[in-house]
């Protein structure tokens, strides 16, 4: 098992499992977003509440769900490198963090717009979104302490530690702004209930939160091989990867 | 012959207060700042004394964290910029004591400062005087717990351009939980109901950090160091 | 393989900067009695041996011993030990020379106020004790900073460019130190850019791009 763990710390192995997995994920991410947008937008009946305002969700909770799981994975990453010494983890936390943000984003503009019919309102402090935002924070603050280095080796580990940093204080964050809702009883955006919601509501649900990973992962192994390809641009397997 | 922690420590935390009292007007500059930030709400609100009241834990609050900040950039930046920041990594005594050290001396000088000139504050916000005791509670944790937040960030940042910028950037989102505890506190105080439990959640959040985060601020240390 | 146990081995040492691969596969030895000159043209990494020499940089592959064992895991013993003077004096300008001296080596060995004036009096600078360094001249300073040296009563003295800014009794003084440091049966590795005539046996390190 250790094997396996070492030769992923390879920089060529690790392009070439990239390569190799790239298109697999993005066809089976452009399936399951198909399933997951017709069903979901067409197919679904409307919400009894909500009327048809709730097929935000199927854009919305992906992306809030991914935005958490990709700073996860930069996290781990990052740990992996700083702990061991692997360069390749700094590259996919590289990798990673602009998409997360992307994610972050998304989810917060969705957000706001399924507000407008449900508040009135564009933006009301609602805790998730709260803690959504204080999350795009910290994704932008590990972007530009990465971008602030001149050394880019250092700005890697720099980054990489605020990111480990940052993911033991995610879930203290999301709590206190939990926390700091109740004493003023906002609106929430959405009653999640998995059991309560018909399976005509969830399955398309939970499969544009697979395509979405699937996506992440399609993304992520381009962008990955990019950063590997930048990262050892003086290695000699560059050169061959490059003519081919 | 050698030297042990604790004496290591005191003669560190010496050296720091010798250095911060040689220059005494940078010890006042976070403190009318403090001061400044707090006017300017009530002047850009134009609010009558009896409606600052209800916004006067936030403001204290946002204006304490935005000082503290301010000099928390210089935490480190000045031993590395001299080289003595070379001198005390080779003394012996390992990163993590310096670190404490210099962060428990930064607090003492800044965090602690403004728990002292708090009172003169929360009167211009109108800030009953019964709730001063918690305020200050309060923002003696709050503050603790931001010297060592910073301390991370500091450590990340030192020698880049626009360093305190980026440090702010870094450590504000982080700070959120501070904000929001420390200010329910004031808020409950002012109201007369119970502060106990945002009081006790701002301790486990000073413990919790002040525990992890030497390590965090050492290991950003050395990445910068080396 | 070189281990040797009674001084300070440097073997393989790789340290890139940013793109720039500095040192590729530098190795030496250091014993007791023996002052290593390590010189070179501008840009070949002096300065970065030394930081690596120091345990402030930790080299990309390589490793640093003394008495045989890792730096790296023997840290407080060999920090003890050495004593680092780098191309600054880094000194605290707001300081006195006198508190300057007790801040960095009362981190090291219980030293007596009367100990540090008898260093900084050794080097010619007794009478700065009570002046903050801010008003040294760049002279004084290294003076200074040679005082503090002299008071860690270290084995190992890791000196950049120790000449720098001193007049021709201080390059004397200085010779003068490094000699009975190394007649002591100290360690010396220092960087410089000229030639250094000292008594003592001197062996040469030339870093070349």
């Amino acid at each position: 098992m250790w094997t396996w763990f070492y030769k992923l710390a390879s920089p060529p192995y690790v392009y070439g499992v990239a390569a190799a997995l790239m298109p697999w994920l993005l066809g089976g991410a452009a399936l399951a977003i198909a399933y997951g947008l017709t069903a979901g937008l067409a197919l679904a009946p409307p919400d009894y509440q909500q009327g048809d305002a709730f097929r935000m969700i199927y854009v919305h909770v992906p992306g809030a769900i991914l935005s958490l799981t990709v700073y996860m994975v930069m996290a781990a990453a990052s740990a992996v490198a700083l702990i061991w010494r692997i360069k390749v983890g700094h590259a996919v936390a590289a990798a990673s963090a602009p998409i997360g943000a992307s994610f972050a984003l998304m989810a917060l503009v969705t957000g706001s717009l399924w507000g407008r019919p449900m508040w009135g309102t564009y933006w009301a402090w609602d805790p998730r979104l709260t803690s959504e935002l204080i999350l795009l924070f910290i994704y932008v603050g590990v972007m530009s302490l990465r971008s602030a280095f001149e050394d880019p080796a250092r700005g890697d580990r720099a980054a990489a530690l605020l990111a480990v940093v940052g993911v033991v204080n995610v879930p203290i964050v999301h709590f206190s702004v939990v926390w700091w809702n109740s004493l003023h009883q906002g609106a929430t955006i959405v009653k999640l209930g998995a059991p309560s919601m018909p399976g005509s509501m969830l399955w398309p649900l939970l499969s544009m939160w697979l395509g979405f990973m699937l996506f992440y992962g399609a993304v992520l192994c381009t962008r990955v091989q990019a950063e590997v390809l930048n990262r050892e641009r003086q290695a000699a397997w560059v050169r061959e990867a490059i003519k081919s | 012959m050698n030297v042990g922690a604790g004496q290591a420590f005191v003669l560190i935390v010496r050296r720091e207060l010798c250095l911060s009292f040689r220059r005494p007007e940078q010890l006042f500059q976070p403190l009318v700042f403090f001061l400044i930030v707090t006017t300017l709400f009530p002047l850009g609100l134009s609010l009558q004394l009896s409606q600052l009241r209800d916004i006067a834990p936030g403001v204290l609050w946002v204006a304490a964290l935005l000082s503290s900040l301010l000099s928390l950039d210089s935490l480190f930046k000045n031993d590395a910029d001299d080289g003595t920041l070379e001198q005390l990594a080779l003394s012996g005594q390992g990163l993590t004591l310096i670190v404490v050290a210099k962060t428990c001396a930064h607090w003492l000088v800044t965090g602690l400062a403004l728990v002292v000139v708090s009172p003169i504050v929360a009167t211009a916000l109108d800030i009953p005087i019964a709730a001063f005791e918690t305020m200050m509670l309060s923002l003696a944790l709050g503050t603790l717990t931001l010297s060592w937040l910073g301390a991370i960030g500091a450590g990340l940042t030192i020698g880049l351009r626009r360093g305190n910028v980026l440090l702010s950037l870094i450590v504000l989102p982080l700070a959120t939980p501070l904000l929001i505890f420390g200010a329910a506190a004031t808020e409950r105080a002012i109201s007369g109901t119970s502060t106990v439990g945002a009081l006790y959640f701002l301790a486990a959040l000073c413990v919790f950090t002040c525990t992890l985060a030497p390590f965090a601020a050492t290991a950003a240390l050395r990445i910068t160091l080396e | 393989m070189n281990t040797i146990v009674d001084g300070l081995g440097v073997e393989g040492v790789h340290v890139w900067l940013g793109e720039r691969h500095v040192l590729k596969g530098v190795s030496l030895t250091l014993r007791p009695r023996e002052l290593l000159h390590v010189s070179g043209p501008n840009g070949t990494g002096k300065t970065t041996l030394l930081r690596v020499v120091c345990g402030l940089l930790r080299p990309e592959q390589g490793s640093v011993n003394w008495l045989g064992r890792s730096i790296t895991t023997y840290r407080t013993e060999y920090q003890a030990a050495l004593a680092y003077a780098s191309h600054e004096p880094a000194l605290k300008s707001d300081l006195t020379a006198l508190e300057n001296l007790r801040f960095a080596v009362g981190l090291k060995r219980r030293i007596t106020a009367d100990e540090l004036l008898a260093a900084l009096n050794r080097t010619g600078v007794g009478a700065c004790a009570d002046l903050p360094a801010r008003v040294l001249s760049a002279g004084q300073r290294r003076r200074v900073a040679m005082a503090r040296v002299l008071a860690m009563n270290a084995s190992v003295w890791l000196l950049d460019e120790p000449y720098t800014n001193l007049d021709a009794s201080g390059a004397d003084l200085l010779s003068g130190l490094l000699q009975a440091h190394i007649e002591a049966g100290g360690l010396a590795l220092v960087v410089a850019h000229h030639e250094l005539k000292l008594p003592c046996n001197i062996r040469r390190l030339e870093l070349n791009s």
